[in-house]
């Protein structure tokens, strides 16, 4: 395979790596895959921050052998993505310990029952009653009372 | 409707991107800052790999803060994770089983085998390929292998804990005795040595065993709370 297009391919793989964990992110109900999305979009990320920094004529910035004679990639975008990558191990794990606190709490990670088990707990501790769906009609009579014309009532 | 309203979010993303990178200058990039510290690093630092240099001596206030907010990640995991009084009855009642004899011998024949690799990437990390951050969690991988196998034995959180301050605090102690010693702070100390020989880089190699040690102990911390 000739050099331009493996980088194509590297590029394109990162940028669909990020959209599609944009889309998980957006999409997905559950709490687990939507970290799951997070961390796609995260390696998506760090991959095109790695290829910031790549050049065809060269090798790993580490002096031995090869790189003594030859140019070396650019070191700042590696050092970049290495703490990106730790601080997103940290997040993961805090993300998925929360979720385990949530699941034993309320016994789903659906976001939607999560929902509304929230409202009604929050409604029950202030003793109110909880909302209703905005969709729901105001009374039960939907429709404006019809006006009765001074004619008919006389 | 929400999910088209995302479908196409993403997909102006994804055209944002491609728009950017096509005007990128990719696989020939003009390094400014990295070209200045390809040439200066190795007689600055005397470390054979650059990477290393970055992040210990031109970044080390920054892998000061990363670690803090490792730290902060795994103190928090924690805290989340505490067993309540309603848990431990529940542990208490149900104790856990053995993983059998197989998986047993297999982390025992693991265990020093993830060691030495783990303590040889963190003590290369100037030289090759590595370094504290890939070799902490190598370390912290030998010891769940063997929390695994044995769920009733637990490692100590207190020897846990105590590793990891002692690390953090020795990655700041260096930092300060170079600050007081006329420099700046994490300013690389010690004799250069050779280049490419396991005792070379003044601190880099004791900065990144402070920092794997750090990981390792924080990540086998974080694993322990998220099996129990």
């Amino acid at each position: 395979m000739n050099p331009p297009d493996l980088i194509t391919i590297l590029i394109s793989g990162g940028i669909g790596l990020v959209a599609i964990g944009a889309v998980g992110m957006a999409v997905s109900r559950h709490l687990l895959r939507l970290v799951l999305a997070l961390a796609l979009a995260e390696a998506g990320a760090n991959l095109l921050l790695v290829l910031a920094g790549y050049r065809w004529d060269a090798v790993a910035p580490i002096l031995t052998g090869a790189a003594m004679t030859r140019p070396m990639v650019d070191p700042v975008p590696q050092a970049l993505v290495l703490t990106a990558i730790v601080i997103g191990v940290g997040v993961q794990a805090l993300a998925v310990a929360l979720l385990i606190r949530v699941k034993e709490a309320y016994g789903t990670l659906d976001i939607r029952e999560l929902k509304t088990r929230v409202e009604q707990e929050i409604c029950g501790a202030a003793g109110i009653a909880p909302p209703e769906s905005a969709n729901k009609p105001g009374s039960s009579q939907p429709y404006p009372v019809p006006v009765t014309t001074s004619r008919e009532s006389a | 409707m929400h999910k088209l309203a995302s479908l196409l979010f993403a997909m102006g993303l994804a055209a944002l991107l491609i728009g950017l990178a096509a005007q990128l200058p990719l696989g020939m990039t003009p390094m400014g800052v990295g070209q200045a510290i390809l040439e200066r690093a190795p007689g600055e630092t005397g470390s054979a790999n650059i990477v290393t240099s970055v992040v210990l001596a031109y970044r080390g206030i920054d892998t000061l803060g990363e670690l803090a907010i490792l730290f902060a990640a795994a103190t928090v995991a924690g805290l989340v994770l505490a067993p309540s009084i309603h848990a431990e009855s529940q542990a208490k009642a149900k104790p856990r089983d053995d993983a059998g004899l197989v998986l047993r011998a297999g982390s025992d024949l693991l265990f020093p085998l993830l060691l030495t690799v783990g303590f040889y990437i963190v003590l290369h990390g100037h030289l090759t390929p590595g370094g504290g951050f890939q070799g902490g969690v190598v370390l912290a991988a030998a010891f769940f292998v063997s929390f695994l196998a044995r769920p009733a034995k637990q490692p100590s959180h207190v020897g846990i804990t105590l590793i990891e301050a002692l690390a953090g605090a020795s990655f700041i102690g260096i930092g300060l005795a170079a600050f007081f010693g006329g420099g700046a702070f994490l300013q690389p100390l010690l004799d250069k040595g050779t280049l490419g020989q396991l005792v070379s880089a003044g601190s880099l190699p004791l900065l990144y065993l402070a920092v794997g040690l750090k990981v390792g102990a924080e990540l086998s911390g974080l694993l322990a709370h998220l099996a129990e």
